[in-house]
């Protein structure tokens, strides 16, 4: 009886289900839609400027970056003068970029770390500044940050003539901070060289140490021995190289220093402003990664008869970090999407950089292209080390 | 028995006055071991060192109603850069008689957001109260009927500027976000990879290169002789660019939805629009509202980089207030008032967020 019965209903259904109520070619039809309206969309856009640009005569393609830029740029790490070209102007803005961003970066951490661990603090005092410092930072743009700091800079201190000098060899003035580098010497190479030789060595030692605690259960202390190696090599070396101590002290000349390593003003601005900034948005993922960790997990890990540090390193900081770190990337991706507002004080990063191209050569889209395509190429990339540090860190569950 | 309860009378003891009251707040908070009374110490210090001279310069030997060249000889802060210039900074090019029309507007978009405030009014006469009010507002600032004269939007800047872009930014990019995110979590993959193009290039962006696009390359993309005022484009890209980053809030709460809230709708024969109606957005925007708010605080911050493409918004209205001779050189008075504002503007939006967010998670 049910048998038949089904054979019934299904003989009452019509032979073929309309292609409006199939699901299946419902989707393909909605999609086929949405492309072609953006693909009209698009068309529309492209004709509208491939007309605009030949009415108005404004050249297209990339041609432009081997022509000579004639404009000078104010720092930079690679030489540069008027006579090359745009795109080795546009080569030294991204170096700007990067330079502001590294060093930006590092002191976002630190200080980050600092005031969130601050926030955390049993101390009224320490807490409550911290909580006051992230909110108020947090609470102003930071274009308007830059634009006070930079101010400070340039208004607040005197001149070259009245440069104060906070320390020995150190000079504040509004053309910048001048300092006393040591001279250069021979040595120096081989310092940087040793470090890095260091850092190799500390890679493999690690790997050692791990394998061998794993084998043997002998902890080594990778550390401290870490540190000594990372300061003692460069150290031996500078002392074999005949231990230089010359420094080059930056002296008044007419109207600036001369000698040393000058820091313009509104490269201090644009490091302040961002570190500043960023470090509140730091400071509370810190905070929310140490929150996170449950008390349970220190006291378990005392309880086995860990030691402090121990429990730090084995224990709370590997929980932490996979939280933080996520968070953190984005507000450090965030800080070299934000350096970009360096073109507002006049610091020649990137966008300032393809901003003059853009003035000079009337080529607007392939400028604002470029742009784009450098800070995607960054984030990018910054979101591929996540996926692969996600994958690294994943909570294996049983 | 009775004997027991009333034999049991003893003299209360007070507890200790180190452990409770003021004394014992200062123990546990800032005295509980050597390392923070140490610190409390070097914190009080410091801050010994530098709150009373910058009391001392931003109120004692401050000056409040001067001229600059007066300014120039206190040694205090100069808040007359501010009080001088006040209704340019905030009110910009608009003609200098028909300003209370701006104040006004402002004033009713303050007094309707007041009111939202509390969410026992969330209902459809706050919506049209909203639709009114917008239209009142438009009208206040654009002129052009009922006998007020006509200003043109080149002339609009300040304060006025500065809330019109990131209102509307915010209103135009939360519906478009909720559209994106619903498209990333598609069943078609076209519809699909469209809206992961789309977020993932704008959230790879900085905010800056959409607003060159807008200001430089976007006359490009319209035919001749058709042209959009500088201000729809900036507000264009913001619109834009917010989009993207609430698209991926909203997607966050998407994916908190579990499968069996699908099914549910499913099974009372809901179609795909009918569920998200009525059964996953308002479920999912809910759980958001906390992240959507961080967002808008930051667009907010972010309408200041429309100074970037020379509009006249309260940070350029004080800029240019600086490049007068007779003011160079107190930017940091100015700036600290810009400062204040906008820090009015997010913390009480991010205390309000907290607020709600306190009082969804108790449960309706």
């Amino acid at each position: 009886m049910p048998l038949a019965n089904t054979d019934s209903i299904e003989k009452n259904l019509p032979e073929k289900v309309p292609f409006w109520l199939d699901p299946k070619k419902r989707s393909i039809i909605a999609q086929l839609f949405v492309f072609c309206m953006v693909g009209l969309l698009g068309y529309y856009l492209i004709s509208n400027t491939l007309e605009n640009l030949e009415r108005q005569s404004i050249a297209t393609g990339f041609g432009f970056l081997h022509k000579e830029s004639s404009f000078e740029i104010g720092e930079s790490l690679i030489s540069y003068s008027a006579a090359d070209s745009y795109g080795r102007a546009l080569l030294v803005g991204t170096l700007n970029t990067l330079i502001v961003s590294f060093i930006g970066i590092i002191f976002t951490i630190i200080l980050g770390a600092f005031i969130g661990v601050a926030r955390l603090s049993t101390n009224w005092l320490v807490s409550k500044l911290a909580a006051v410092y992230i909110e108020v930072m947090q609470d102003i743009p930071v274009l308007l940050q830059l634009f006070f700091w930079y101010a400070i800079f340039y208004e607040t201190l005197p001149s070259p003539r009245q440069a104060l000098s906070p320390a020995k060899g150190v000079f504040l003035c509004n053309r910048g901070v001048a300092f006393a580098i040591p001279e250069a010497h021979p040595a120096h190479v081989y310092m940087g060289l040793a470090f890095l030789a260091g850092c190799i060595i500390i890679y493999l030692l690690r790997r050692w140490a791990r394998k061998r605690h794993d084998r043997t259960g002998k902890p080594f202390p990778v550390f401290s021995v870490s540190i000594c190696i990372l300061v003692g090599l460069p150290l031996l070396t500078w002392w074999a190289g005949g231990a230089p101590t010359k420094m080059n002290v930056p002296k008044l000349a007419v109207f600036n220093f001369q000698g040393g390593l000058t820091v313009s003003p509104e490269f201090m601005a644009l490091l302040l402003g961002l570190v500043l900034y960023t470090a509140a948005f730091v400071a509370e993922v810190v905070r929310a990664g140490i929150q996170s960790v449950s008390k349970g997990q220190t006291e378990a890990a005392m309880s086995l008869g860990l030691r402090p540090p121990l429990v730090l390193n084995l224990v709370i900081l590997p929980q932490a970090l996979r939280v933080i770190i996520p968070p953190l990337t984005s507000q450090l991706l965030n800080l070299t999407k934000n350096s970009s507002l360096a073109v507002a004080i006049g610091y020649p990063d990137f966008v300032s950089v393809a901003n003059t191209t853009i003035n000079q050569t009337g080529q607007a889209i392939e400028g604002v292209a470029l742009i784009m395509a450098v800070y995607l190429i960054f984030s990018l990339s910054t979101s591929a080390f996540m996926n692969w540090y996600n994958k690294k860190t994943v909570l294996v569950e049983r | 028995m009775e004997e027991l309860v009333q034999g049991t009378q003893t003299e209360e003891l007070k507890p200790p006055v180190a452990s409770v009251g003021f004394i014992g707040w200062i123990k546990y908070n800032l005295f509980n071991d050597v390392f923070n009374s140490f610190l409390t110490i070097i914190i009080l210090y410091f801050l010994w060192k530098t709150v009373p001279p910058l009391f001392r310069w931003a109120f004692i030997d401050s000056v409040w109603h001067t001229t600059g060249t007066a300014c120039r000889d206190a040694t205090g802060a100069c808040w007359s850069v501010i009080s001088a210039n006040l209704r340019f900074i905030l009110f910009g090019f608009f003609p200098y008689e028909l300003q209370w029309r701006p104040l006004l507007a402002m004033f009713i978009l303050f007094v309707l957001l007041f009111i939202s405030r509390d969410r026992k009014y969330w209902k459809k006469p706050l919506g049209y109260a909203w639709i009114t009010g917008l239209f009142v507002m438009g009208l206040l600032m654009k002129g052009g009927l009922f006998g007020l004269t006509p200003v043109e939007s080149t002339q609009w800047g300040g304060l006025p500027l500065t809330l019109l872009l990131s209102f509307f930014g915010l209103t135009a990019a939360y519906p478009l976000g909720v559209v994106l995110a619903l498209g990333r979590q598609s069943k078609m993959p076209a519809v699909k990879l469209l809206c992961v193009i789309y977020i993932e290039l704008i959230r790879g962006v900085p905010l800056i290169s959409l607003l060159f696009m807008a200001s430089i390359i976007f006359p490009l993309f319209l035919p001749e002789g058709v042209t959009i005022n500088k201000i729809l484009r900036a507000q264009v890209a913001i619109i834009l660019f917010t989009a993207a980053y609430i698209a991926e809030v909203v997607r966050g709460g998407l994916q908190g939805m579990t499968l069996g809230q699908y099914e549910a709708a499913e099974s009372l024969g809901l179609n795909y629009y009918l569920t998200m109606r009525l059964i996953i957005l308002p479920q999912a925007l809910k759980i958001v509202i906390p992240p959507t708010v961080s967002i808008l605080i930051s667009a907010f911050k972010d309408t200041s980089l429309v100074v970037i493409i020379a509009l006249f918004d309260l940070l350029k209205t004080t800029q240019s207030v600086l490049s007068n001779p007779e003011w160079m050189g107190f930017s940091r008075e100015a700036y600290i008032f810009i400062a204040i504002l906008y820090f009015l503007g997010c913390f009480s939006m991010s205390n309000y967020s907290r607020k709600l967010e306190k009082e969804l998670s108790r449960g309706d």
